[in-house]
């Protein structure tokens, strides 16, 4: 159950750190008008295609003695960055971030620019209109991206081997134990992990597909994206 | 009182070039001074109108100009002065309303004052709910009420500000003529209080006779022509202006003489036999003009007409009847194709068919001479 706890307290971390980024990142992504903005949109979208081994393994290189994030990360703090659970949450919240920023770009974009425009000649800064216009108007997109970035990140067994290891209490997420387990041939609790996992991950899917059909909008989802 | 009036005009130069796709550069080039009351900004679409007005909302930047609403400059370009939307204070009243669909009515209209105290806003809030005849909607979204409703809402939302301009963009399509002057007859009741400039777009000549005033005829980014709507959309000087007040048949045709005496001169319909009398214009024998005639001013006869008035009687054949709601549009054949509108009525009255021959008559001065 340790690792079980874990993963959460990984996919709560992760998710938390992605709103925060996501946020103005994808905001920036629906409105700026830059004609290189597909780049920005293609590094976003890497994960989703990448073998989690070759992002697990740069990420590694990086995050190294010798990599910059490494020496930086030891030169702020006074330790290393791999096989640390702070190094495992900087890698996991690369892995999922287009799920968290592809539905609030999706959902940012759908909104009217005239709401906007009304919004601006009724005396609306563009703060006062991101907050009463574009924030309640995003907020199916923002919870898509919240739930989706959270599920992700609990079901993330690549990545997390490559740059976490399988340290106990601190690097072991439950998609690794099962592994372990396998392994070993403990099928019993390598299906007591599993059987848990299957169950957080449909929960959280079938609230969120189920909160966008009352809202009467199409879900974003990595098989629907353009 | 003369400048007390004056203080309160929307004064505006403007050029603006934008790019259009696949042709030339689409140039805005206007000058207008607007006093209080209601202007109808009239054109085609693709005029230009809507361009016009997102300059002076500040929602797009003029190349050159400058715009003031009475004493406050709100873009200059020689002085570098261009006011964000925000501090404008120019109320715009979109064709598709924005109407922000997540806050209720109330909200929707208490949206511009969040600068005042609270029960100051409550007060203008609710002043402007009842001033446009919606207090009763109040905490309703706007998708639950009707058309006409969301652009009294609209309305509402736009003039509780007060602002020193209101532009509407085609506010009141796809409303009934009763409602729409029931929303106009609000709309002046508003501005007898405040008195400021409101421009207000549209091409539909139902809502020009409504509102009856000072109209100004945009084309291609051009102020074409300006005054009472009889003056300029009635007698248009030009073909393009024509054919948007609503002129259907828009005919070429050759200059044979001039009777200066009847104040009338003959002209022959191109590429045929026809001849009309016409107003008399500034032409010469063998000069081309074309001769903008509207469709509803045509009477339609199924036997040659006598002891008429009327100078231009036509033979000819109908060559297609089609039901467009309750007018009935037959295409004429007279050597030129002639639009007539007939009522279904007379189509029965008539036994109208196609083929069936045909007099057109046509007073002459409901022949107007126009340019291109």
């Amino acid at each position: 159950m340790e690792s079980l706890l874990l993963s959460i307290r990984l996919a709560l971390c992760v998710s938390a750190i992605l709103f925060v980024l996501g946020m103005p990142l994808a905001y920036w992504l629906a409105q700026s008008p830059w004609r290189g903005k597909f780049l920005v949109e293609s590094i976003v979208a890497l994960p989703l295609v990448l073998p989690p081994t070759v992002l697990g393994f740069y990420i590694l290189v990086a995050m190294g003695p010798r990599g910059p994030l490494g020496k930086l990360w030891q030169a702020l703090f006074g330790h290393g960055l791999a096989f640390t659970f702070s190094g495992l949450v900087l890698a996991s919240v690369l892995y999922s971030f287009p799920f968290a920023v592809q539905p609030l770009v999706a959902s940012f974009e759908s909104i009217d620019r005239k709401l906007l425009d009304a919004s601006a000649v009724l005396g609306a800064g563009s703060l006062r209109t991101f907050y009463r216009v574009i924030l309640p108007l995003s907020l199916p997109g923002i919870i898509t991206a919240l739930v989706l970035s959270f599920a992700h990140t609990i079901g993330e067994f690549g990545v997390v081997l490559m740059v976490g290891g399988n340290l106990p209490g601190i690097t072991r997420t439950a998609s690794i134990e099962i592994y372990d387990r396998v392994q070993s041939l403990e099928y019993v609790g390598a299906n007591r992990l599993a059987a848990a996992l299957l169950l957080i991950s449909f929960t959280v899917l079938s609230s969120v597909y189920g909160m966008n059909r009352r809202l009467g909008r199409r879900i974003w989802s990595p098989w629907t994206a353009k | 009182m003369d400048s007390e009036v004056k203080a309160a005009n929307l004064a505006a130069r403007i050029r603006k070039e934008r790019p259009s796709a696949g042709g030339p550069h689409f140039l805005l080039d206007v000058s207008l001074d607007i006093s209080p009351g209601i202007t109808i900004l009239f054109g085609p679409s693709g005029a230009g109108k809507s361009t016009l007005l997102d300059c002076i909302a500040g929602l797009l930047s003029p190349d050159a100009g400058r715009i003031t609403a009475g004493d406050h400059v709100l873009f200059d370009a020689g002085r570098g002065v261009n006011l964000p939307p925000p501090q404008r204070r120019i109320a715009y009243v979109f064709q598709s309303l924005a109407l922000f669909p997540h806050m209720t009515v109330e909200q929707n209209v208490a949206y511009g004052l969040a600068n005042l105290q609270k029960p100051q806003r409550v007060t203008r809030v609710r002043e402007a709910l009842e001033a446009f005849r919606i207090e009763n909607l109040r905490r309703r979204k706007p998708a639950e009420i009707s058309g006409g409703e969301k652009q009294r809402v609209a309305l509402a939302r736009s003039l509780v500000t007060l602002p020193r301009v209101l532009l509407l963009d085609e506010p009141l399509t796809g409303l009934d003529v009763e409602l729409k002057s029931a929303i106009i007859a609000d709309l002046r009741a508003w501005n007898a209080q405040h008195a400021i400039p409101i421009l207000y777009v549209t091409h539909s000549r139902e809502e020009i006779d409504a509102l009856g005033e000072h109209v100004i005829a945009m084309h291609q980014g051009h102020i074409l022509g300006e005054g009472i709507p009889r003056e300029v959309l009635d007698a248009p000087k030009r073909g393009v202006l024509a054919q948007a007040a609503g002129f259907e048949n828009l005919l070429d045709a050759t200059v044979l003489d001039l009777r200066e005496t009847d104040g009338v001169m003959r002209v022959r319909l191109a590429d045929s036999a026809c001849e009309i009398e016409v107003p008399l214009g500034h032409a010469a024998p063998a000069d081309r003009v074309r001769v903008a005639i509207r469709a509803g001013d045509i009477l339609l006869a199924t036997e040659r007409p006598n002891a008429l008035s009327a100078r231009n009687v036509l033979a000819g054949k109908i060559a297609s009847l089609e039901r467009r709601g309750t007018i009935v549009v037959a295409r004429v054949d007279c050597g030129v194709e002639f639009v007539v509108h007939v009522t279904p009525g007379a189509e029965r009255g008539l036994q109208l068919t196609t083929n069936k021959p045909v007099w057109l008559v046509v007073k002459t001065h409901s022949c107007h001479i126009v340019a291109d």
